[in-house]
């Protein structure tokens, strides 16, 4: 009952989020400077013809005109039709959003490997000099931001030890027929292993550009949360049973140190999710953000508002999933 | 020997320096109850922990032989000094609030070192577990298993991490405080059923506690601290009786009493405080610290 009710308040407040999101993405790309039917036009075109495609595209009428408009389409799924490029901005968009959504998952797992392996490590060798470096280090990953490690990345693995592709998805040459837009899932399902290669081989940097600002800021607060419970009592009475250092930090602290960073960790996701749009223009990688950028440059409205809107709801389904994930993990909180 | 556990001139020091404790010697035997008493700061918690193995990192065993069921553990690399512990010693904490991980069911704290430790099988553990609540006296043993700390009361637990200590019949228990934290009303219970236990199981205890009244119900013996000396030890009826150490005689004339409890507490005086304190510097000349 109060499961079904938490549920349903969640939904409730997703859709106010989304409208909320929704008016101001419409009013805020009409009011600042920039003109769709601009970009159309070849110069010297009249003002005749510039009425004409402002009609045809509807941008006649006031913005509370235009909004309804569209929200009538939207409660249909139809989402407009982009501008620049002339179909449908919900096939557009979701056709991107696989490519984008794998991106940011392999970033996040790399994270999670990474941070969760120095925080670890950095409890084990909690107090001692190699502490100290793992913070030093941690430090550096967190103070420079996701596109400039990017830059980084081509140089070193790019550049002077060419080992990875720099720009796009998969080599053209590769191309096989896939059925979904989910390239990595798609390979491995179908075990090939040589398609999989090359598309990890082109996902690595970008992904690992995402990953390494957030692996440092999961690293710095779970070794701290675990240096905390390893001071706990049930910690210290586990050691008198006879567990060894390595079974106290991960079988018996972590569970309970994990909590307060797995809730950091799901706002820090969404920002990564952000974080793609410049890293896949930089990487030339096909996904939504590079896509996002191209459209506020054509000032495609309809398509900069389906990203925009696919983009809080992919921000709000994540935080939906972490609170869950929170109640699995957390005892105390699932009978409430 | 018959002491299951004998310590032997055991010095802990702080990184650096500071003494913690100096020249500790104690021994307890099989049936034994040990009481170790001394004001908060004194070091008693710190020979239970320096036994287990679980001295904060910043402190360490500088000298002295820890000599369990034998064996002095000192002597021991440290995977095998666990193990030795595990096998055969177990902890009472203070705090039931804190001891028991929160993310965990009951059942499996007990059983986990059971099955993971020791070899048993589940089942055995399992079948262990619902005794041990039971004789603990906890109403329906099958469903505390199932439950998560936080639906348990602070007595309830305490009963659980007595049972889980118990669990390995091990020859040496360390109850450190284990009725501080308690209400007063469960604390006479928790020691009771202690006390009952350990009979009942012939387990050697060592109990930490700053509490004299504590000491007088459960203890064969005593070691009285200050500054991590020992500066008394003694059979508990010679003890009260006569305690032989003006520090020892000063804590019981400070122990408040049922019988007068309007009466004025006495503090240590300070020419006794000047007396033990000396004595601890002179000690400290001795060894060379």
């Amino acid at each position: 009952m109060t499961l079904l009710r938490n549920i349903l308040m969640r939904l409730l407040s997703t859709a106010i989020t989304l409208f909320g999101v929704a008016v101001i993405i419409f009013v805020v790309i009409r009011v600042v400077p920039g003109n769709p039917i601009a970009m159309m036009l070849p110069p010297g075109a009249t003002e005749a013809d510039i009425a004409r495609l402002q009609a045809q595209y509807g941008f006649d009428k006031s913005i509370f005109e235009q909004f309804m408009i569209w929200l009538r389409g939207v409660v249909q799924g139809d989402f407009g039709t982009s501008i620049s490029l002339r179909q449908p901005v919900s096939s557009l968009v979701l056709n991107r959003l696989p490519a984008t959504l794998e991106l940011s998952i392999v970033a996040l797992l790399i994270a999670v490997v990474i941070g969760g392996t120095m925080a670890l490590t950095g409890t084990r060798w909690r107090n001692t000099r190699k502490e100290g470096a793992i913070d030093v280090s941690t430090g550096m990953a967190l103070s420079i931001p996701d596109f400039l490690w990017g830059l980084v990345l081509i140089l070193l693995f790019g550049v002077l030890w060419p080992v990875f592709h720099i720009s796009g998805r998969i080599s053209p040459a590769l191309d096989i027929d896939f059925t979904t837009n989910f390239y990595l899932f798609e390979a491995l399902l179908r075990l090939r292993f040589d398609v999989l290669g090359d598309l990890i081989g082109h996902m690595f940097m970008p992904a690992l550009a995402l990953a390494i600002p957030l692996s440092a800021i999961i690293a710095q607060l779970l070794k701290q949360s675990l240096k905390e419970t390893m001071h706990l009592d049930y910690v210290t009475l586990s050691r008198t049973h006879g567990y060894g250092e390595h079974h106290v930090i991960t079988r018996d602290a972590l569970p309970n140190a994990i909590l307060p960073t797995l809730t950091l960790v799901g706002v820090q996701f969404t920002f990564l999710i952000g974080g793609t749009v410049i890293i896949e223009r930089l990487f030339s990688y096909e996904g939504l953000g590079n896509m996002a950028i191209d459209a506020v440059i054509n000032r495609d409205l309809p398509l900069i508002q389906g990203i925009v809107i696919l983009f809080a709801l992919i921000f709000t389904l994540v935080n939906l999933a972490v609170d869950m994930l929170y109640v699995v993990l957390n005892p105390r909180l699932r009978h409430a | 020997m018959n002491a299951f556990l004998e310590i032997r001139n055991l010095c802990v020091t702080l990184k650096g320096g500071a003494p913690i404790l100096r020249n500790v010697s104690l021994s307890v035997s099989a049936g034994q109850v040990h009481g170790l008493v001394g004001e908060s700061g004194a070091g008693k918690s710190m020979i239970g922990k320096a036994v287990l193995g679980t001295l904060p990192r910043a402190l360490a065993v500088t000298r002295g032989e820890i000599w369990l069921d034998g064996v002095d553990l000192q002597t021991l690399r440290p995977a095998e000094r666990r193990r030795r512990i595990g096998a055969s010693a177990a902890l009472i904490p203070q705090d039931p609030l804190t001891a028991l991980n929160p993310a965990r069911r009951i059942g499996p704290q007990i059983t986990r070192r059971l099955v993971d430790i020791l070899g048993w099988s589940r089942a055995d553990a399992e079948a262990r577990a619902l005794e041990l609540l039971a004789e603990v006296q906890i109403p329906d043993p099958a469903r505390v298993m199932r439950s998560y700390p936080h639906e348990l009361s602070g007595g309830m637990r305490q009963r659980i991490l007595i049972a889980a200590a118990f669990a390995a019949e091990p020859k040496l228990i360390i109850a450190d405080e284990p009725t501080t934290a308690l209400d007063v009303t469960v604390q006479k219970q928790i020691l009771r059923l202690i006390a009952d236990m350990q009979t009942r199981h012939g387990t050697a205890l060592l109990f930490v506690t700053h509490d004299l009244g504590v000491v007088s119900k459960v203890c064969d013996t005593l070691s009285v601290l200050y500054a991590g000396k020992v500066v008394e030890e003694a059979q508990m009826r010679r003890f009260f009786m006569h305690p032989i150490h003006p520090y020892s005689a000063a804590l019981l004339a400070a122990t408040p009493s049922y019988k007068d409890p309007e009466g004025s507490l006495t503090p240590v005086p300070q020419s006794v405080i000047d007396q033990v304190e000396r004595e601890v510097t002179d000690h400290d000349r001795r060894a060379g610290l």
